[in-house]
């Protein structure tokens, strides 16, 4: 009988914590496939966040480690300056990345770091039960923003990928989501471009953000939380290429 | 060259891959040093945007298994703890220098020893140790520096070389030599270098299962125990016919040398130890010279911080008693031989508390 489909090696053979309807399963997976497509098992390290996926060297059979909180970009600083040869990533959510961890993931950019960032955007803080980040949209109810979220006095959606693009250290970054099929093959595009940059010595950081759902703390079935992406998060979060600095030559 | 600058000199003949670093006096000049040599040495020099970042560089570059180090001064150290604590939990090598300075807060920028309890009790927060060496001398710096990479890859930890800023603007006549790895260091199996014909490594701290993170702090315990059996380090002068003994490291155990000298000119036996490990601390070596009608005088520059170590070690078996001076003092010859002779007055007509 001839294979059609199977699981990529590099995704383990295990079910994962996450809940029913997370993001992060999918963006694992995409992971691990581009990790099996570009044959970089042997030589790429990951970097788990301080948030839901920091158990994700359960699931990824690769090098790992697990780092403290918004801290992701400083550790692979650390790693791809002492190995240059290797791909590094960090995989890190919006609290990790986006409030905690802003001035390492800034000056990592800033200095130019060759490394791959995977940004997971949920609009909120899953693993400790659903409080308001920095990317939560105006209006959502959130553990400690119960009346919905107000700019004023917890300011706006914070853009990050719009803040970093305009960074020179910066060499590519696209917004994507995981909200459908077509909208799921292309983030895979994204994460493969992004590592391909890293492979190829592109100067600069690559960031592939993506629009992720968290139906538990966005009290929403699964395919409500799917929808709300394509509805509401998009809007604030424009999808597409920001920018692609080795695409303009 | 100074004792800064010695130190990073040696840094580099121990083997050191990458230096992770951010400016603050009275450190500058290791920084300075290390962006100019490490390149010329092809290795790793970055200047973080944070004390935070660097320790986590040294973080990353300690978890591939290179030699890695940071360096800065007490406020800068005390934004390090985040990232010690957890170099503790996963067990990763790595050296930190602290080239101390007066505090709390601010503090100033003179040299003091304020940051003893931090560097001897963990710091960060959890359960764990660092060793802690407290070099007197430039050219103890110089081999502080490469005992601190062995001990930090033979029991996968962070040593911390403890020195202020008089030992790190000092200049003084050494010999530098090439102190290249042990050669009975365990291998480095646990470092991610991409899964390459094995199974994947994994660096973590984060131990969720039922009593799976009290096997690693049993584990830690045994370690800090073989280390402290092992590793303890300290220097005795003149403590058998000792009538009072006095106990201080670093740059103050040179003011104490000399005053203890004095003394003895004068008449007064009197002897010093000097712990060069403050962790593990030498209490065996403390303990074994308690005499009931002989005090221990304490002379460090903070306000009572070994004090306590030294008490937990003569556990009341010796009256003990403290010089200390703090924000950039630095006690004479003459205060200490001052307070030697207070001291013994006082123990003679026994009014000295214990």
């Amino acid at each position: 009988m001839k294979t059609v489909f199977s699981k990529t090696p590099t995704l383990k053979e295990c079910s994962t914590h996450y809940c029913p309807g997370c993001g992060h399963g999918i963006a694992h997976r995409l992971l691990a496939e581009v990790i099996d497509e570009l044959d970089i098992r042997d030589k790429t390290i990951g970097i788990a966040p301080v948030g839901c996926a920091v158990l994700a060297y359960e699931y990824l059979d690769i090098d790992m480690i697990e780092v403290a909180h918004g801290r992701a970009p400083a550790v692979a600083t650390g790693m791809k300056r002492t190995n240059p040869d290797k791909v590094i990533f960090s995989y890190q959510g919006d609290g990790d990345l986006a409030a905690i961890g802003t001035a390492e993931i800034m000056h990592a950019a800033h200095r130019g770091e060759r490394i791959t960032v995977i940004f997971i955007n949920n609009a909120i803080f899953g693993m400790t039960g659903g409080q308001m980040a920095p990317t939560t949209m105006l209006g959502q109810v959130t553990a400690t923003s119960p009346e919905g979220r107000q700019a004023d006095g917890t300011g706006y959606p914070m853009q990050i990928s719009e803040m970093l693009s305009i960074m020179p250290g910066v060499c590519y970054v696209e917004r994507c989501a995981i909200s459908g099929i077509a909208a799921i093959r292309n983030t895979k595009r994204a994460i493969k471009h992004a590592v391909e940059l890293q492979m190829t010595n592109q100067p600069g950081l690559s960031l592939v953000e993506i629009l992720s759902p968290c139906p538990t703390y966005w009290r929403m079935k699964p395919a409500n939380a799917m929808k709300w992406i394509e509805d509401e998060m998009v809007k604030v979060f424009p999808l597409g290429k920001i920018k692609d600095a080795a695409a303009k030559k | 060259m100074c004792g800064n600058e010695a130190l990073a000199e040696a840094a580099i003949r121990a083997g050191l891959d990458a230096y992770f670093g951010y400016p603050i006096t009275p450190q500058n000049e290791i920084t300075a040093y290390l962006a100019k040599r490490m390149p010329e040495e092809g290795r790793v020099f970055v200047q973080s945007e944070s004390e935070l970042a660097a320790i986590n560089m040294v973080f990353g570059a300690a978890a591939t298994g290179k030699r890695t180090m940071t360096s800065s001064s007490s406020p800068g150290v005390s934004l390090m703890q985040e990232g010690l604590s957890y170099l503790a939990g996963a067990e990763l090598p790595s050296v930190v220098v602290n080239v101390m300075r007066g505090g709390p807060g601010l503090g100033n920028i003179a040299p003091a020893q304020a940051d003893y309890f931090q560097s001897t009790r963990g710091g960060g927060h959890g359960d764990y140790r660092t060793i802690v060496l407290a070099p007197s001398t430039v050219q103890e710096i110089v081999d502080s520096t490469g005992l601190a990479f062995d001990l930090a890859d033979m029991y996968r930890m962070t040593v911390l070389i403890l020195i202020d800023g008089i030992l790190g603007q000092m200049m003084e006549p050494i010999v530098m030599k090439d102190a290249p790895p042990r050669k009975d260091l365990p291998a480095k199996d646990w470092a991610l270098t991409g899964a390459r014909g094995r199974n994947q490594n994994i660096v973590r701290s984060l131990w969720l299962g039922e009593g799976v993170l009290e096997q690693l702090n049993e584990h830690l315990k045994q370690k800090y125990a073989e280390i402290t059996e092992k590793e303890t380090r300290c220097y005795c002068h003149q403590i058998e016919d000792a009538e009072i003994i006095l106990v201080s490291y670093g740059v103050c155990a040179r003011v104490v040398r000399s005053a203890v000298d004095k003394a003895r000119q004068n008449g007064i036996k009197a002897g010093w130890i000097r712990p060069f490990t403050l962790w593990p601390f030498p209490s065996k070596t403390i303990a074994e010279a308690a005499k009931p009608d002989v005090p221990f005088l304490v002379v460090e520059m903070s306000m009572g911080q070994m004090l306590e170590d030294v008490q937990l070690s003569l556990m009341g078996k010796a009256p003990t008693c403290l010089l200390g001076r703090a924000g950039g003092g630095v006690p004479t010859v003459e205060q200490v031989l001052k307070k030697i002779e207070q001291t013994l007055d006082k123990t003679n007509n026994s009014t000295l508390k214990t």
